[in-house]
């Protein structure tokens, strides 16, 4: 019993770390940009819906599409005002970018909202499923059955609509793209929205269970283990990717001596790198010149 | 009046004059080449045409309308579509979905449909199915239509680039050296399914090619540029013989 429960809170972070890494894939496979400041924008997702529900006291059901909104939107002005001019310049010059960028919103996440730990109340927070001798959070199993939900939309999304196949096509070839009719900047901006979404979602699943800092964002360098793990391309190897590290450092935990959990992330990382650097579900073309 | 006018067109890369007041029309129905030497600007125009550069002066008027300063995604939806020298392809994708994509900018659905694959959706779906399959059959590329493009050998990659950009219904096809990368088998194939293009789609062709026979056998009329500059327009043996041309080709 004690193993199943630690393969549901594994999961549970696993899927967290899957929902940043996500945002990583998204947007490196659309621009060839790393965002490092995935983490943060997360982290920004729950002080919105702790914003929402607490401070102004909406109801949840309400709160939560309107954070998604509000991401979207965040996604939109980031990737306007300071990714679009960074197109063709280095891809160092992007990455100190992105990094100051975290910097700048641990700093604003401070300034407005305070540096103490904040809690997000759902509706659902406290409250424990037993099965058997197994006590199960329902935040875990909200966490998991979310990211399922959004897993699920966001395939029938990329597999079914319009925007989404106008979406992989832009971040395949971006002049074939243009010649089909796609506006592939606006995708660009699109990919943005999507990827701050999910990360606002991640930020709301992830606030019961961990308590809301401004320093939360720093989950982003484990999920961005998780996105090279599962192949740092493939969406589904992102997910694959963050709930393996969200398992092995769950059983890290219990079997081996403290500290081994939180470095057994970058353990995994280091051996994945050597056995199979290509990640799980390789999907990276080398471009033929 | 001409389907395609370039008006005096000029661009340049900081001090590289690429190209200098160039002027040309290309009337409805032609198969119209660009020839010169390597460096001569050919691309670059097709470039200027298609809206990936802007134009540092002058004007493109396509079917009656300025497309000078018109975002690049648009120019499908106007009616023109182009390949490329070293073909553009979605590379992990099948023959079939390449096709389908162009056939896709001239979907009229909307998400929800789309999600839920309404019957007006499916209709669609079926029409653009069936265009696709009228091109694979005009282009014989029957036994590719469920490949991976990266598994296909180069030839193949040129024809379902081709094969794609029919898909768009276009009025106006701009080729970027098709024959480029083909044997010469494949180069005579080529002759006759532009002949089939342009007569019985009567898509009209603007071409970029090395290939003089090519050219020559497939053209109704040629423009020759050298250094950024035209030469002269006008069918192809009288611009082949062109002394200025030959001396762009061999020299002094």
């Amino acid at each position: 019993m004690e193993v199943f429960q630690l393969i549901i809170s594994g999961v549970s972070q696993g899927c967290v770390y899957g929902l940043i890494a996500l945002g990583f894939v998204l947007i490196y496979k659309a621009t060839e940009m790393v965002n490092f400041a995935q983490g943060d924008i997360m982290m920004l997702g729950a002080y919105v819906g702790i914003t929402f529900i607490s401070i102004w006291d909406w109801p949840f059901w309400w709160a939560l599409p309107a954070t998604i909104g509000v991401m979207a939107l965040v996604g939109v002005v980031l990737e306007r005002l300071l990714l679009r001019p960074m197109i063709g310049e280095p891809h160092f010059a992007v990455l100190m970018l992105t990094i100051g960028l975290g910097f700048v919103l641990r700093a604003i996440a401070g300034a407005i909202w305070g540096n103490e730990p904040r809690a997000l109340p759902t509706p659902y927070v406290g409250e424990v499923l037993e099965l058997g001798s197994a006590v199960i959070g329902y935040e875990n199993i909200a966490i998991i059955a979310g990211t399922a939900v959004l897993c699920l939309c966001m395939w029938l999304f990329f597999r079914f609509s319009r925007l989404g196949i106008a979406m992989q096509a832009a971040s395949q070839n971006q002049l074939a793209a243009f010649y089909v009719g796609i506006p592939v900047k606006r995708m660009y901006s699109l990919v943005w929205a999507l990827s701050a979404a999910i990360a606002g979602v991640a930020g709301i699943l992830t606030a019961p269970v961990s308590l809301v800092d401004p320093l939360i964002g720093f989950v982003g360098i484990k999920a961005f283990a998780a996105a090279i793990v599962g192949g740092f391309g493939s969406m589904p190897g992102a997910i694959i990717g963050g709930l393996l590290i969200g398992l092995v450092e769950q059983f890290a935990g219990l079997y081996l001596p403290p500290g081994f959990s939180d470095m057994s992330a970058y353990v995994l990382l280091l051996v994945m790198l050597l056995v199979r650097p290509q990640g799980l579900f390789a999907t990276m073309q080398k471009k033929k010149v | 009046m001409s389907l395609l006018r370039a008006e005096e067109i000029s661009v340049h890369f900081g001090g590289v004059k690429a190209v200098q007041q160039v002027s040309f029309a290309v009337e409805e129905g032609e198969v119209f080449s660009i020839v010169g030497p390597n460096g001569a600007g050919k691309t670059t125009i097709f470039n200027l045409i298609s809206r990936i550069y802007d134009v540092s002066g002058g004007r493109v008027w396509f079917n009656g309308r300025d497309i000078t300063t018109v975002p690049t995604h648009k120019i499908a939806q106007l009616g023109i579509a182009r390949t490329f020298q070293n073909t553009e392809l979605f590379e992990q994708e099948t023959v079939l979905n390449n096709m389908l994509i162009g056939c896709h900018t001239h979907r009229r659905t909307n998400l929800f449909s789309e999600l839920l694959f309404l019957p007006g959706v499916r209709k669609q779906e079926l029409q653009f199915r069936r265009r696709v399959e009228d091109v694979i059959d005009l282009l014989d590329l029957q036994s590719y239509r469920e490949q991976v493009i990266a598994n296909l050998p180069y030839g193949v990659r040129k024809m379902v680039e081709i094969a794609r950009a029919l898909c768009l219904a276009p009025k106006l096809l701009l080729l970027d050296e098709p024959s480029s990368g083909l044997n010469p088998e494949e180069t005579e194939d080529l002759v006759f399914w532009l002949e089939d293009i342009n007569q019985e789609l009567g898509i009209t062709v603007i071409m970029v090619e090395h290939d003089m026979n090519l050219v020559s056998q497939a053209s109704d009329r040629v423009m020759a540029v050298a250094d950024g500059q035209l030469i002269t327009i006008g069918a192809p043996q009288a611009v082949q013989a062109h002394p200025e041309v030959l001396r762009a080709y061999l020299g002094d």
